[in-house]
């Protein structure tokens, strides 16, 4: 097991006291040369890095409303010191999420502030919040920045709505600018433009792969479910995270999808050009990448020829699909306007039962209890359906739609208040297992208490993220690793196809 | 013309310039940034209508802060509904006529400069008291509250303390006469300067401090953006700079 404390599941969640420098030891594994070389940034540490990232620093700000706003406009009312998963999870002052902004703001205000230039120059920049871009301040960055996995929960709290994950994206920019990496994105983002998914899974092995699962549906249910594969002519293109393709338990929502569609009689097609719903980019603030990553999408949209464009269960690639495609890689108008571009699968799903056209049978669920975990970027950064807040509803009434067990955890840990999982915003990799158990904390203290009055057995959630990083971490809690489940398992498990 | 007047005169212009040019340049720097992309903390308002009612909640009763922490919603609220019926009061120094508001408003808006010290207080105990706030307070934070505790307190020692009381309408013909460019000799009680020199200081770091949260707030992109991005197609900055081609 692990070399540090597992905290302790209180009973009723309790704000720790401030304890400095408890995760300054916690680091990433830096971007090698070639892992660099393949999102286009600087192999090693720049020479003269401290004034070119100042220089990237001013740029950003400059192109960024948000930025310029949030950089000025904190007042330090504390009002989101108990907000962040993080801070409550491992005591360190420096994960609140004003702390965490402050290591930049300190920055910005160093270099592009009256006061901070003045005081500066007079040799007393802390006395205004300044600070000089030195060594120290770079390692607390990287430590830092890794610490946020751009949740949006603070901007939820903050009267100005002043926003974290932005200012950790444009701060991991400028340290990918100078040189200065995280491997486990970077390497990742290398795959997706060279080979198409995250896994660097090659098209044949997708063949191979979605092949067997047609045969273990066949086996399973008599019925001939397909997964077709660069499909033209098709209706639909699906694309999701390829953690569906073979993760546990992301497969089993994979194949609640298909047979979704299958009884809908909805053609559809996964592309091997665009097999990634995944965008990376937008984890380390880079504008290029989120716009090429994403433009292979409509490319094989075009080559297939389909109409539609649905997007699998997915968090942060659902926000940068709902909330940045029509900017980035619209207009879709060669796409049929009766839908919305692009669909959540649980907007589908939801239209087709809402319209009877799914034969369902509740019972089949029975022996699960169950409970729903609001993924961030889904509750904070999107929407479904076209009423505000329809990202909660939509997936709560398709599970109270094919079961009979549903139990809401507390409600200050659900929908736009939601904890995060402890492993989105590019952390989900091991050289950070300490980070992510402690930031579970208070997901898994709400879990505990409809756990303990619900015996809720089935932790629904609706992505990839989440999903792996729950598989992780539950154990680590006590709970069983496969209470962790897909949305379209409920689906598939409730679905009648004959 | 005393060279206190004098000086006061040309610290009044100084502040005021300051203050005009310095937030007025902020605003222009907001309004021109472009926002790239979309991104309101949803849920969101789908229409501008809303927009405008979400802001209109921020600014007047300031939900977040409320559904975030209700001490620091408490003493927040307090202080800045007080500064708001002070400020409106203080109108009367600079208009002759005074408006009917602004006098309707004096007798029950003399005690708002209660609400401002408690909120203040409350504020500041709260910066020294609670842990994580006090980690996150700089010299300046502390500064800021001190100077608005101090500005409300030598208002109140003016107003409240016989002994202190300083020549209203020599003062209101000093202000009236600085706007018409007619320069009027300014009483020199000892409590009003100090009132005046700290009002002039607070002018002076507005726009090079913290205290642009209030033209800020407005421009929020996660509190002014409506969640419209699959409907209404958004560009700005460097997302403008290329769009894809047509099939
Ligand atoms: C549009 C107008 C304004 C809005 C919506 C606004 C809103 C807020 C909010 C929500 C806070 C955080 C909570 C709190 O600590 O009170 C705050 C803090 C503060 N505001 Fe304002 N404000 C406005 C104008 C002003 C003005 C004109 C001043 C001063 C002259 C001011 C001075 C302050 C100070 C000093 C703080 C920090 C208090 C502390 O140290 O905790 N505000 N404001
Ligand atoms: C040029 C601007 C200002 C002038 C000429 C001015 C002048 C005065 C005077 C003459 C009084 C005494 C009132 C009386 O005895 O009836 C007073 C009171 C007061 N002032 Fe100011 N002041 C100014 C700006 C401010 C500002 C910006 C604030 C707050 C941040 C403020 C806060 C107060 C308070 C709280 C009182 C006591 C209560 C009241 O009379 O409302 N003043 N001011
Ligand atoms: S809630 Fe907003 S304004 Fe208050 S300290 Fe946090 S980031 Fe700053
Ligand atoms: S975005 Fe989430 S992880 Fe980052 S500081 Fe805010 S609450 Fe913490």
């Amino acid at each position: 097991m692990a070399d540090f404390e597992i905290p302790a599941l209180k009973e009723y969640p309790v704000i720790p006291p401030v304890k400095v420098g408890t995760m300054a030891h916690s680091k990433p594994f830096v971007a090698k040369p070639e892992h660099q070389a393949g999102v286009g940034y600087p192999g090693e540490l720049v020479d003269n890095w401290e004034e070119k990232a100042v220089t990237r620093l001013g740029e950003l700000v400059k192109g960024s409303r948000a930025l310029q706003v949030f950089l000025d406009s904190c007042v330090k009312c504390g009002a989101c010191t108990d907000k962040c998963h993080y801070y409550l999870g491992t005591s360190d002052p420096k994960n609140m999420p004003v702390a965490r902004q402050d290591l930049l703001r300190k920055v910005y205000r160093r270099h592009y502030t009256f006061a901070g230039k003045l005081f500066g120059a007079l040799g007393m920049p802390g006395l205004v919040g300044a600070a000089d871009m030195t060594k120290e301040v770079l390692d607390d960055w990287y430590s830092y920045f890794h610490q946020c996995s751009q949740c949006r929960r603070c901007s939820v709290f903050c009267p100005y709505g002043i926003d974290t994950a932005e200012i950790s994206m444009a701060a991991r920019e400028v340290m990918d600018s100078v040189g200065l990496g995280q491997k486990y994105c970077n390497e990742i983002l290398g795959k997706v433009h060279k080979i198409g998914n995250n896994l660097g899974l090659p098209e044949p092995a997708l063949v191979d792969t979605l092949e067997g699962l047609e045969e273990d549906v066949k086996d399973d249910t008599g019925v001939d479910v397909r997964f077709p594969v660069d499909q033209k002519g098709a209706d639909v293109l699906l694309v999701t995270p390829s953690a569906d393709f073979f993760a546990e338990p992301h497969i089993d929502g994979l194949i609640g999808y298909a047979k979704v569609f299958h009884q809908a009689g909805i053609s559809w097609t996964l592309s091997s050009y665009a097999s990634e719903a995944a965008n990376f980019s937008m984890f380390i603030g880079s504008g290029d990448n989120l716009k090429s990553t994403a433009m292979r999408i409509r490319q094989a949209a075009l080559d297939l020829g389909v109409k539609r464009i649905v997007v699998g269960e997915c968090g942060h690639a659902w926000r940068v699909a709902y909330s940045f495609w029509n900017t980035l890689i619209g207009p879709f108008d060669f796409l049929d306007p009766k839908y919305p571009v692009p669909q959540h699968i649980c907007e589908v799903t939801y239209d087709l039962l809402q319209r009877g056209a799914l034969k369902i049978d509740k019972e089949a669920n029975d022996h699960r209890r169950i409970t729903f975990h609001d993924s961030c970027n889904v509750s904070r950064a999107s929407r479904m359906g076209n009423i505000p807040g329809g990202q909660f509803i939509i997936p709560r009434e398709i599970i109270k739609s094919v079961a009979n067990h549903y139990f809401d955890m507390p409600a200050n840990t659900i929908h736009e208040s939601t904890y995060c999982c402890g492993g989105g915003g590019g952390l989900l990799t091991d050289d950070l297992m300490e980070l992510r158990i402690k930031g579970a904390l208070p997901r898994m203290e709400a879990l505990q208490q409809v756990v303990e009055e619900n015996d809720v057995n089935y932790l629904c959630a609706i992505c990839a993220i989440c999903k792996s990083q729950f598989t992780k971490v539950l154990p680590y809690y006590k709970f069983p690793m496969d209470m962790i489940g897909s949305l379209h398992q409920l689906v598939s498990t409730a679905i009648q196809l004959k | 013309m005393s060279a206190l007047t004098i000086t006061y005169a040309i610290l009044f212009y100084a502040a005021t310039a300051i203050l005009v040019i310095g937030v007025g340049r902020k605003i222009f720097i907001y309004a021109r940034t472009p926002a790239p992309l979309k991104i309101p903390t949803t849920p969101a308002p789908l229409t501008k209508t809303g927009v405008v009612w979400r802001m209109l909640k921020e600014v007047t009763v300031f939900e977040s802060l409320f559904k975030s922490n209700k001490w620091i919603w408490i003493f927040g609220w307090l202080f800045h509904a007080a500064l708001f019926l002070v400020l409106f009061r203080h109108i009367r120094y600079f208009t002759e006529p005074v408006w009917t508001l602004v006098a309707l408003a004096q007798p029950f808006g003399k005690y708002a400069a209660f609400g401002m010290l408690a909120g203040l207080g409350g504020l500041w105990a709260r910066r020294i008291l609670v842990d994580r706030v006090r980690y996150i307070s700089s010299a300046s934070d502390h500064f800021i509250l001190i100077l608005l505790l101090a500005i409300a307190a030598s208002g109140v020692v003016m107003k409240f303390i016989p002994a202190a009381h300083t020549d209203i309408i020599a003062l209101k013909a000093f202000f009236l006469g600085l706007m018409y460019f007619d320069l009027q000799p300014l009483p020199g009680d000892p409590v009003l300067l100090i009132h005046l020199a700290l009002v002039a200081a607070l002018m002076i770091i507005f726009p090079i401090s913290k205290l642009l949260h209030a033209p800020g707030v407005f421009f929020s992109p996660t509190r002014n953006q409506v969640d419209n991005a699959r409907e209404h197609r958004h560009v700005a900055g460097w997302t403008a700079a290329e769009t894809p081609g047509k099939p």
